[in-house]
């Protein structure tokens, strides 16, 4: 099966692993990014607390930090000498130069774009009937996941595959932090970067491009499709 | 079931300092908008904390700043309808119906209303598979109400709950609030700054004023005493329990009565022995010393003047014992003085039958619907 789309395609086996390690890459740090950026997205929109300002600039600093700094400051704290790669690396997890190292590193570039579109939506849900639902008999969790979420879950979706598309592009920060080992930390971008610099890539340059494309399409066309379907759910209908 | 609160808080120039007890049966916070009776909703239902505060219900502590316990929303079991439906978008009204059922499960302590009575009593069962945005304001309100009652309430608070509905609706909710006080078996509290809708529904007003409790007590009393405060002053009256006689023929008019006499009143459309509570204004009342005759109004009731309450703005709230019932008339001084009004007295009370608002004129508590 695998091998007869590597044919129609005309895909390598080293450009068709770089697909497969980016969305592998891209679906773990969108998926573990999920639950962090719910909690901080809910915090900034409904906590008023000293030392907000400070995390709504932490939270948005990898967008504005070149690529490459994020990188470097992600080798400085999660490689094998960092302040915390050491401590991981003693409970035998190591992120440096490998896949899990490209995940986390474009799950921090993803978050900020994760974070901002699911707080928008988050501050759009109406408080008060969230209360209504509170003297109903519903603590603050069930709140949360009766009321607010399912409200907030366009935006929830949107800042997901926002997330997923960043991770799947992602390039300074990865290339920075992980390097670029085929099989391992090559992803798609990197991949293509790559086959740039080599005479006689240019056609593989030109496949990979596609099939970003294809990708990144494909990606936006689910969101919408979601987005409309619990659009319908919630809205005028 | 007896609610006991005493309140304060400060917020920037607003300062809210009440304290009132409110027995079984329908209790009305009465008050001009931004008089704090909203605030007074929140702190019940446990969306706002006072500075300083102790609130319980039936014994049991919801509140107590001093000792530091403040029982939180979700398990004070105080069902509220705010002057919004505030339903869930994403819920049908059936979900939204069964929300607040759903965290009531396995209590067993207060049976409560089942579903289908609930639904036949606020007339919703055609609209349970909609969702709450094709429903109208009446419709909203309705389905809210349903939703507070079906948590299990063990108290019902509604914040002016018509306010943003225009009359049509109002008088199509105004006779299941009216319902709800006879068959919930618990206590409601009614905000509202519109005297017809408290002369009609409550047992007991609370009267709040600028954050304080201006008058509180029976609601019978408060209104024919004139104690509503200066704002509604002028529709202060008596409420008379009443009983359907007849409707009169050809006059579109209805004849009630009661220990005071007998009254007709705009058509009520009221089965024949049902109990009807009739708000008079006293200043629809006029009083004479003679039986009058010749007169164009149709009510005159016989009795003796009770007592004289003078009011801030000049004029005289006069009250009349007409056989056990007691009415009220709004007199100006110059008038009490020449008629030569004094307790004991015997005039005759004049009424048209157009002064009563069919709006202020429900069921009396606790009477049978024939």
């Amino acid at each position: 099966m695998s091998a007869a789309i590597l044919d129609r395609l005309g895909l390598s086996p080293e450009e068709w692993s770089a697909i497969a390690l980016s969305l592998r890459v891209a679906g773990v740090a969108t998926l573990a990014s999920l639950g962090p950026g719910l909690a901080v997205a809910w915090v900034l929109a409904r906590r008023r607390f000293p030392g907000r300002a400070l995390l709504d600039g932490l939270v948005h600093l990898p967008l504005i930090l070149p690529p490459v700094v994020t990188g470097y400051l992600l080798l400085l704290a999660f490689g094998r000498r960092g302040t915390f790669g050491a401590v991981l690396a003693d409970l035998g997890i190591v992120l440096s130069f490998r896949w899990t190292g490209a995940a986390l590193a474009c799950a921090v570039m993803g978050f900020p774009l994760m974070v901002r579109a699911m707080r928008l939506s988050l501050e759009a849900v109406d408080a008060r009937v969230e209360q209504a639902a509170a003297t109903l008999g519903a603590g603050p969790c069930a709140v949360f996941l009766t009321v607010t979420l399912p409200l907030a879950l366009p935006g929830v979706l949107a800042g997901a595959v926002l997330a997923f598309a960043k991770a799947m592009g992602e390039f300074g920060a990865t290339i920075t932090f992980v390097s670029n080992i085929p099989g391992e930390t090559q992803t798609l971008p990197s991949a293509i970067y790559t086959l740039t610099q080599v005479p006689g890539g240019e056609a593989g340059a030109l496949r990979l491009t596609l099939v970003s494309v294809a990708i990144s399409m494909a990606a936006l066309l689910v969101s919408e499709l979601l987005a409309r379907r619990v659009g319908r759910r919630i809205g005028a209908g | 079931m007896t609610l006991a609160v005493d309140l304060a808080l400060a917020r920037g120039a607003f300062r809210l300092d009440v304290a009132f007890t409110a027995p079984p049966g329908l209790t009305a916070l009465f008050g001009r908008s931004g008089s704090g009776k909203s605030t007074v909703i929140a702190c019940l239902a446990g969306l706002a904390r006072p500075d300083r505060g102790r609130i319980a219900l039936d014994g049991e502590t919801l509140l107590d700043t001093e000792r530091g316990r403040a029982v939180p929303a979700h398990r004070r079991r105080i069902g509220t309808v705010f002057q919004e439906a505030r339903l869930m978008p994403h819920l049908s009204v059936r979900q939204n119906l069964a929300y607040g059922r759903w965290f009531a499960r396995g209590r067993r302590d207060r049976a409560g209303l089942e579903p289908e009575a609930v639904i036949t009593l606020l007339g919703i069962g055609h609209l349970l598979d909609r969702r709450p945005a094709g429903l109208s304001g009446g419709e909203g309100q309705r389905v809210a109400i349903g939703r507070a009652l079906l948590s299990r309430p063990r108290l019902l608070l509604l914040d002016e709950p018509l306010a943003a509905l225009d009359a049509e609706r109002k008088a199509e909710i105004l006779p299941l609030i009216e319902r709800l006080r006879d068959v919930a078996a618990i206590p409601l509290v009614y905000v509202s700054h519109a005297v017809s809708e408290v002369a009609r529904l409550a047992d007991t007003i609370v009267v709040i004023e600028g954050g304080r409790v201006a008058a509180a007590g029976p609601a019978e009393g408060i209104l024919r005493r004139g104690d509503l405060g200066p704002y509604h002053a002028a529709e202060a009256g008596a409420l008379l329990d009443m009983v359907v006689e007849a409707d009169a023929p050809n006059s579109g008019l209805t004849l009630l009565s009661g220990r005071a006499g007998r009254l007709l009143v705009p058509r009520l459309n009221r089965a024949v022995g049902t109990g009807i509570r009739v708000h008079v204004p006293a200043r629809d009342v006029l009083l004479s010393l003679d039986e009058p005759i010749g007169l164009s109004a149709r009510n005159r009731l016989s009795g003796q003047v009770l007592a004289l309450h003078p009011q801030a703005d000049g004029t005289v709230l006069v009250e009349v014992d007409c056989g056990g019932a007691v009415l009220s008339a709004r007199l100006t001084r110059a008038s009490v003085h020449e008629l030569g009004l004094v307790p004991g007295r015997p005039v005759f009370a004049i009424v048209k039958s157009v002064a009563f608002d069919p709006h202020g004129m429900g069921r009396a508590a606790g009477a049978v619907e024939i």
